[in-house]
């Protein structure tokens, strides 16, 4: 009987007590559940604040925002913020910043998708000389701080009148250049059981036919995945953009905000939050459509955010 | 476990070994090289090549515009009396040595706070992870600026319980804190591994150190946390590195300056401003290599160290 137990070490009956769950009468448990979603609850409003506050706050008057008044509340909401932000700046609307922005993020998607899905095949399930090699390499690189390769990319696009063109922003990705989502779809075919493509070899299939009519259709989990964390990473991505436009027409939203902040500074703090908003929505949109997938890929591929 | 760590040691252990005819052998290196072609081609053209082309520009001067001049070890030498270095990165460790804990510590702490079941699991860790997925963006930058700003919310909601920090944007000693306070915001990423981790400990352990009359802490430390151990170290290796290439969020809250008085002049900004302002990219080749070496010897460490409190469950039994 697993409820009787007894104290061996120091530790008193009560403890054994107040640990064994199954001791636990339905009041106790109750308020113990009571107990757990009050704490969990406290924790999600004090993290969640921070968003809570600029969606609320991009409703308000600039008057509101900072400064006196500390309340989340206002009785002067209105679209107004939104308005003046997607007017955008410096004669571009906020619009073609989004264009922009979309047209980064589907590249980045495709790109990786079909670059990262073929290499990680190759990993995963040709046996070619120098595969083990290859593959620490690329492990290697996931741990590489990407500093090291701006400075001779920079120069090399530079030299081949690449700067501001949306080349140096996508030739990576289509280069599986992001080994992580190699990876992830490497263990993710490792995990297909190998008789698959045994057989289709007896049958005389190419790699190529394996590939394309076997590894894809079961490897919709891994290609979700990464094409969430691929646009997602794209749209956020502030530096290669930084780095590599320097013509406000071609701006993604990241840097438009950038502009958008360095011109107004605090004078127009409505705008730029609405426009904070603005730039966060398609990520809030796909987290709140999406997160299923998002959290188990995290919890199974340890990505990061 | 979690996969990750588990998986990443294995595979980077195994090597393919199946005896193949040498026909077979043939074909399939055909095919492997075609399938891995956008990799290799990226690989060499991203990642060796400019690797290669950033070592021998940190042995030069070099502004984009006239050819490399061969300085030796002259920009090492510099980098070391040069203050503005010696400040990011001591804003960098900094970060790295008191931002990182805490937000793993945050992580486990909330990680084990949902690790059971209850109703609404799947709503907390949404809700939870929502800020790793938004914290590195441009917006939240300025959000973060704007609630730490003075007068602010942050400010506001302080002075309410009659503390007075002095403001964080504009004061340097407060925009470390600020900065930290930011990362650990996004302990969801962390806290989504750990729990998965949590989940594969079996039950019974539990049970039976209940048994034996163990409290919670005692469980803590003689089950879960070496039960653990490969999660934890997986995420404290990937989240220190992950840490030393903070930039956006420093950037916008800094102005792209690094201020106020240097104290959010991160390592990745100064390079930045050295190599993309000042031109000064063999300087700046420095620094990145700098990095890279410091993170190798990060990563060597942390391996080395590993053996004697990372427990693989194949090990012991």
């Amino acid at each position: 009987m697993t409820t009787m137990a007894t104290p061996t070490q120091s530790t008193s009956a009560t403890s054994a007590q107040e640990y064994n769950p199954k001791s636990e009468s339905g009041t106790v448990k109750r308020i113990k559940s009571i107990i757990f979603h009050i704490v969990a609850l406290a924790l999600v409003g004090v993290v969640l604040y921070p968003a809570l506050w600029m969606v609320v706050s991009s409703f308000k008057p600039n008057s509101e925002i900072g400064g006196s008044t500390t309340q989340l509340w206002s009785n002067n909401f209105s679209f107004d913020n939104f308005i003046t932000a997607m007017d955008g700046i410096g004669g571009v609307s906020t619009l073609t910043f989004f264009t922009n922005s979309l047209i980064l993020a589907v590249g980045a998607v495709v790109g990786t998708v079909l670059s990262a899905s073929v290499s990680a095949y190759a990993f995963a399930r040709i046996n070619f000389p120098g595969r083990g090699i290859f593959f620490g390499m690329m492990i290697a690189t996931l741990l590489l701080p990407f500093h090291v390769v701006i400075i001779p990319q920079y120069i090399v696009f530079q030299q081949l009148g690449l700067v501001d063109t949306y080349v140096p922003l996508l030739i990576g990705k289509f280069l599986a250049a992001d080994a992580f989502f190699v990876f992830l779809m490497v263990q993710f075919m490792r995990g297909l059981p190998a008789e698959l493509d045994e057989a289709a070899r007896i049958d005389g299939a190419g790699h190529v036919r394996i590939f394309g009519s076997i590894m894809l259709p079961l490897m919709k989990p891994a290609l979700i995945s990464t094409s969430i964390f691929s646009f997602i990473w794209s749209w956020n991505d502030f530096l290669g953009p930084l780095l590599y436009l320097n013509t406000p027409e071609k701006y993604p939203l990241p840097l438009a905000l950038r502009l958008f902040v360095d011109q107004t500074q605090s004078s127009d703090y409505g705008a730029m939050i609405a426009m904070s908003v603005l730039a966060l929505l398609p990520v809030l949109v796909f987290f709140l459509v999406f997160q299923r997938y998002i959290v188990e890929g995290v919890s199974t591929q340890g990505l990061k955010g | 476990m979690t996969q990750t760590p588990t998986l990443s040691r294995r595979s980077q252990s195994s090597t393919p070994s199946q005896p193949r005819t040498s026909r077979r052998r043939g074909t399939d290196a055909r095919a492997g090289y075609t399938f891995l072609l956008p990799w290799l081609l990226g690989f060499i053209a991203l990642t060796v090549g400019p690797m290669i082309s950033s070592l021998y520009l940190s042995f030069t001067n070099y502004n984009l515009f006239d050819a490399p001049k061969w300085i030796g070890l002259d920009n090492y030498a510099t980098l070391f009396q040069d203050e503005r270095f010696l400040q990011s990165v001591g804003v960098t460790l900094s970060y790295v040595v008191f931002g990182t804990p805490l937000k793993l510590a945050a992580a486990l702490a909330i990680a084990m706070l949902l690790n059971s079941k209850r109703k609404g699991q799947g709503f907390y860790r949404s809700a939870f992870y929502a800020p790793s997925l938004i914290g590195a963006s441009v917006s939240i930058a300025i959000v973060w600026k704007a609630m730490f700003g003075d007068s602010g919310p942050v400010d506001e909601g302080l002075s309410f319980f009659g503390i007075d920090l002095g403001g964080w944007v504009g004061n340097p000693s407060m925009t470390m804190p600020m900065m930290i306070l930011l990362t650990v915001w996004q302990f969801g990423a962390p806290m989504v591994i750990f729990l998965a981790g949590l989940k594969q400990i079996p039950a019974d352990l539990y049970e039976a150190a209940s048994m034996d009359g163990a409290g919670p802490v005692r469980k803590f430390f003689n089950i879960t946390w070496p039960m653990l151990s490969p999660v934890i170290f997986f995420n404290l290796l990937m989240e220190t590195i992950h840490a030393f290439q903070i930039f956006a969020s420093a950037y916008i809250i800094s102005n792209g300056e690094g201020g106020p008085a240097g104290s959010t002049l991160f390592y990745t900004l100064y390079l930045y401003l050295r190599g993309f302002s000042d031109f000064r990219m063999g300087y700046a080749s420095a620094m990145a290599w700098l990095l890279v070496i410091v993170v190798g010897i990060i990563t060597l460490i942390f391996f080395k160290t590993s053996k004697s409190w990372v427990h693989y469950s194949g090990d012991s039994k």
